[in-house]
């Protein structure tokens, strides 16, 4: 029951409403009691209500509102891309992004892969029982 | 140099707002060179004489004045022209038809013919849909593309997919009838060799690639939990 994610400089969140939806951002300052000054390398720093943002695991090693270079520096030493692309909640994103830009085509294909997987898988499963029941 | 292109024409006097330019008078007129065109002429603004006109032939009085005013139809300068094709669709797209007897079919995009129609080919060995016309708006043009420069399309217009028109024939009972409607049946030949001919390039682009063939020859339909506004085409 515990918090384990806490709101605090140097926090990556990941914005789930308006403009910058989707986007990793890191809490720079926090404003007042609802809203955090927040960066991101690809975009001017701004204030962002906390309803706008869900706090992930990962956290950097800042200074309160480091200059844009400072963070990008803070962000590539913490290898924040790659622990988040690794992180099963990172994938998730990933696989969802993929699936929603699939061609007609492209559907088509896995359809084919899949019914092909589950006939490989059915063999397998087939030749299991024939050996317990045997 | 090659035929020139013209660059299209920059507005040297820019709008402040609507109504009001950037630049005065005298600005525009020292912007727009007139005090050198009339340097280089001595002082004056260049003119040429006036094209003399060449009299008119006198024109008798009418014989007969129309007791009402009849009303002129209004100038009408449209041109016909074939429907704008929309960006996504080029020669070789794959198409989803929607409508009509191949609904759900996918097929190959040929080119626009002069009234507006797409021709289309399945290609007919693939998925039993033939060189046909089918209006843009009943089609869903996919991101997929056929390599298609080895088909020649040429001598496919509007008047080769017109009805034919019969010969009257004299008015007979019975028979006569019956007679008329087995002939009408039958695909004249030569169309069927225009089919395969257009297929035969055809099917070799699509065998390269994996899959397509089989792609091209499934129809497409709407299953649980796709939502056609979401989906990339």
């Amino acid at each position: 029951m515990p918090f384990k994610r806490y709101v605090e400089i140097g926090r990556i969140a990941l914005v789930n409403y308006g403009k910058d939806y989707g986007k990793l951002v890191v809490i720079v300052d926090v404003i007042d009691q609802n809203r955090a000054l927040v960066d991101a390398p690809d975009m001017v720093r701004g204030q962002m209500n906390f309803k706008r943002l869900t706090l992930t695991d990962i956290k950097i090693d800042i200074k309160r509102v480091p200059n844009k270079k400072t963070l990008v520096a803070a962000l590539e030493a913490a290898d924040v891309k790659n622990k988040w692309e690794s992180s099963s909640w990172g994938r998730k994103l990933i696989v969802q992004k993929k699936r929603a830009s699939l061609n007609d085509f492209d559907r088509f294909k896995i359809m084919l892969a899949k019914i092909k997987k589950a006939g490989v898988v059915r063999q397998e499963l087939a030749k299991l029982k024939k050996e317990t029941t045997g | 140099m090659a035929p020139q292109q013209r660059k299209p024409h920059v507005c040297r006097n820019p709008d402040l707002i609507r109504g009001v330019g950037k630049y005065s008078r005298s600005k525009m007129y020292h912007k727009r060179g007139l005090w050198a065109i009339k340097a280089k002429n001595g002082g004056a603004f260049p003119k040429h004489e006036k094209q003399a006109v060449a009299a008119a032939p006198a024109e008798k009085p009418p014989k007969f004045y129309p007791a009402d005013d009849v009303k002129k139809p209004l100038v009408n300068k449209r041109k016909a022209r074939p429907t704008k094709l929309r960006a996504s669709i080029t020669p070789g797209t794959v198409l989803i038809i929607l409508a009509g007897r191949f609904k759900g079919k996918r097929v190959v995009f040929l080119k626009q013919l002069t009234s507006g129609l797409l021709l289309v080919t399945g290609p007919f060995k693939i998925n039993g849909v033939p060189l046909r016309r089918v209006n843009q708006s009943y089609v869903i043009a996919t991101s997929t593309k056929v390599d298609i420069s080895g088909v020649n399309v040429e001598k496919f217009d509007d008047k080769y997919f017109g009805k034919k028109v019969e010969k009257k024939k004299k008015k007979g009972e019975g028979e006569f009838f019956e007679a008329e409607k087995e002939e009408k049946n039958t695909l004249p030949q030569d169309k069927k060799d225009d089919q395969k001919s257009v297929d035969a390039a055809l099917i070799q682009s699509i065998e390269a690639v994996p899959d397509l063939k089989s792609y091209l020859g499934a129809r497409f339909s709407l299953k649980a939990g796709m939502k056609p506004h979401e989906l990339v085409f």
